[in-house]
């Protein structure tokens, strides 16, 4: 099957406006401004089940229909900030086939009535961020960016802005916190960003790779969407292949495809023919699945599949664990992870990373007891439900999941 | 010089993609071209951004602490950022880390007796597949470099040195 996210790898030169163009491109967004009304694109892409891609999976329609329409001016936001350890593939698509990625977000500002977006790219993708400005500058030169578009009354402008390296920026709330100028701490909710985000006006915030399959959607239909991947999860989907196997990279598959395919088959298997301890499947903030059992690879990788797991698809940066690798350090790697980034807002997140990494040192260092080991799991466990975002909640997936499925690595590493 | 004087037309251009009630929204690009060309913010600098930027010197001080690409003392010309987490460390960037310090003399978070190279650590930088990686942070921004082995980094620190002894 041909890409239809990564398909420079098909189509040479892709990221140039005049190939990006002679295969279709900017179609999609032309006729919808001229054609349709904002709120039939919406419908569009309501009815083709797109599920965001940045982690959380939510339908990105139905977002789109929650923007408040007696509130203005409207902005829409491109979550580029890509900093889940094991994520690469907002990266790939930025650099391959960035038209795509663009002509998908000016679908979504004119969906929501937007005249002005934001590219929110994490500090550390400064060339990106450069050569993003030159093919926007690219678009308003043909006239796809820039006052009374095709003719119309409708405006559009995009904006690159770099952060500058945190992980919590990734944080829908915290980014625009961010982009205000000031530290990346998230808000509390409610109100949602489609009520009150950017400069406090009605705000859509999508992940790169949602915004890149809108155009397709657009033009070959809701139906033709729904036809890849499974009920549940529709469509493909870009696979972040890390950790011990054999070719890491991006792999875009439709959703529902088996570990045992993305590892096997495209993966090239485990390194040193080494068999799989564990998956991580969305990333550091994953909790780890334990592979016991072969058949747990053939599980298929769709949001409602991971989750009989007890895990999460989350932004399907799937990390191979194999049987050299004892999950203390792991676990002591993660807890590291989020202590750094933990953005210090509320006490439990802040505290909790603080002594999670305290004692996963201990353990990992051999200087720790067995009841050090639950002491973990019980700091773990009592951050859990109490922390303002996210992140809090993530930094005990590994932890939890490890001392619990795994405790057998702990208690090698401790004292008896 | 201030700022705003020293790169006028950069800063019109910073400002000019943000609505008025959204000035403050030029903070961050405005600290990277205040860190340009020491590596670091002075704290005129940071005066200059708050007096710009109509917020106080303590907000400003407040955003340059929270991120890790903002520096506010003196390293190495160049920091080379070598990522040693979870993904990358699955596949051998905690050995080359060690090696590359063994081969520098230094320690991470040292920098290199003639000030080129400062050596850190640091977290995911979407390049997993491609480990061992590190990107370089200079006077010229940041730039990737995947696939990485000791003899290529100890090749391209002396291109550093060089163009840093040539532009003293
Ligand atoms: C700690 C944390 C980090 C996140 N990092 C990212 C990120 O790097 N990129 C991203 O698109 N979403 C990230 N998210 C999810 C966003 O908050 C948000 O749900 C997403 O951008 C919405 O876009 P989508 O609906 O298209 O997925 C993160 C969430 C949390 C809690
Ligand atoms: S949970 Fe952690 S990252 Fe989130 S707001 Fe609280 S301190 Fe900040
Ligand atoms: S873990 Fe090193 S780049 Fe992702």
């Amino acid at each position: 099957m041909s890409h239809i996210l990564l398909r420079h790898r098909e189509i040479p030169d892709i990221n140039q406006l005049s190939v990006y163009k002679k295969n279709g491109g900017f179609a999609a967004f032309k006729n919808a401004v001229m054609k349709m009304k904002p709120n039939e694109v919406t419908d569009v892409v309501k009815n083709s089940g797109l599920r965001g891609r940045g982690g959380a999976g939510f339908p990105t329609g139905m977002k789109w229909s929650f923007i408040d329409n007696k509130n203005w001016p409207h902005y829409v936001v491109a979550n580029a900030d890509e900093s889940e350890p094991g994520t690469f593939k907002d990266r790939e698509i930025m650099e391959g086939n960035p038209f795509q990625f663009l002509e998908g977000l000016a679908i979504g500002c004119y969906a929501v009535g937007a005249n002005a977006a934001y590219v929110y790219l994490r500090g550390e993708f400064w060339e990106l961020g450069s050569s993003l400005d030159e093919k926007i500058a690219e678009m308003e030169e043909a006239g796809f960016l820039g006052d009374k578009l095709f003719g119309t009354e409708y405006s559009l402008r995009i904006y690159t802005h770099l952060g500058a390296g945190a992980y919590i920026c990734g944080e829908e709330t915290a980014l625009l916190e961010s982009l205000e100028g000031k530290r990346g701490q998230p808000r509390v909710r409610p109100p949602f960003p489609p009520a009150v985000g950017l400069y406090g006006k009605p705000t859509i915030i999508n992940n790169v790779e949602t915004f890149t399959n809108v155009p397709m959607i657009m033009a070959n239909g809701a139906e033709w969407h729904k036809s890849i991947g499974t009920t549940d999860s529709p469509g493909v989907k870009i696979f972040s292949l890390s950790g011990r196997v054999r070719k890491p990279g991006n792999y875009e598959l439709p959703l529902g495809t088996t570990f045992r395919e993305l590892i096997y088959t495209h993966g090239g298997g485990v390194q040193d023919s080494r068999k799989v301890k564990a998956i991580m499947p969305a990333g550091a903030s994953s909790s780890l699945i334990l592979v016991d059992d072969d058949k747990i690879l053939d599980t298929p990788m769709d949001y409602a599949s991971v989750r009989t797991l007890k895990a999460d698809l989350g932004s399907a940066s799937i990390i191979v664990v194999d049987d050299t690798v004892s999950m203390d350090w792991l676990v002591n790697k993660t807890v590291h992870f989020f202590k750094h980034e933990s953005c210090g807002k509320c006490t439990p997140c802040r505290e909790g990373t603080y002594w999670m990494s305290r004692i996963s040192e201990r353990i990992h260092d051999g200087a720790a007891t067995r009841a050090d080991v639950d002491l973990l799991l019980n700091v773990a466990k009592q951050m859990q439900g109490k922390c303002l975002c996210a992140l809090g909640e993530f930094s005990t997936m590994a932890v939890v999941s490890g001392i619990e499925r795994f405790r057998k690595d702990f208690d090698n590493a401790v004292k008896a | 010089m201030s700022l705003a004087q020293k790169y006028s037309k950069e800063v019109k251009q910073i400002l000019s993609k943000y609505p008025p009630e959204g000035k403050r929204s030029a903070m961050m690009p405005l600290l990277f071209l205040a860190q340009r060309e020491e590596g670091y913010i002075t704290k005129s600098a940071m005066q200059d951004i708050a007096q710009m930027l109509d917020v106080t010197e303590t907000e400003v001080a407040g955003v340059v602490g929270f991120y890790t690409l903002y520096h506010e003392e003196k390293a190495g010309k160049y920091r080379i950022q070598v990522c040693t987490d979870l993904p990358c460390a699955l596949r051998g960037a905690e050995k080359f880390m060690d090696d590359l310090c063994g081969n520098l003399g230094i320690k991470v978070g040292e920098t290199t007796s003639d000030g080129v190279v400062t050596v850190e650590a640091v977290t995911c930088l979407a390049a997993c597949d491609k480990a061992p990686m590190f990107q370089t942070q200079g006077p010229e921004g940041i730039k990737y470099h995947e696939n990485m082995t000791v003899d290529k980094t100890v090749e391209l620190i002396n291109s550093l040195k060089n163009v840093a002894e040539a532009s003293k």
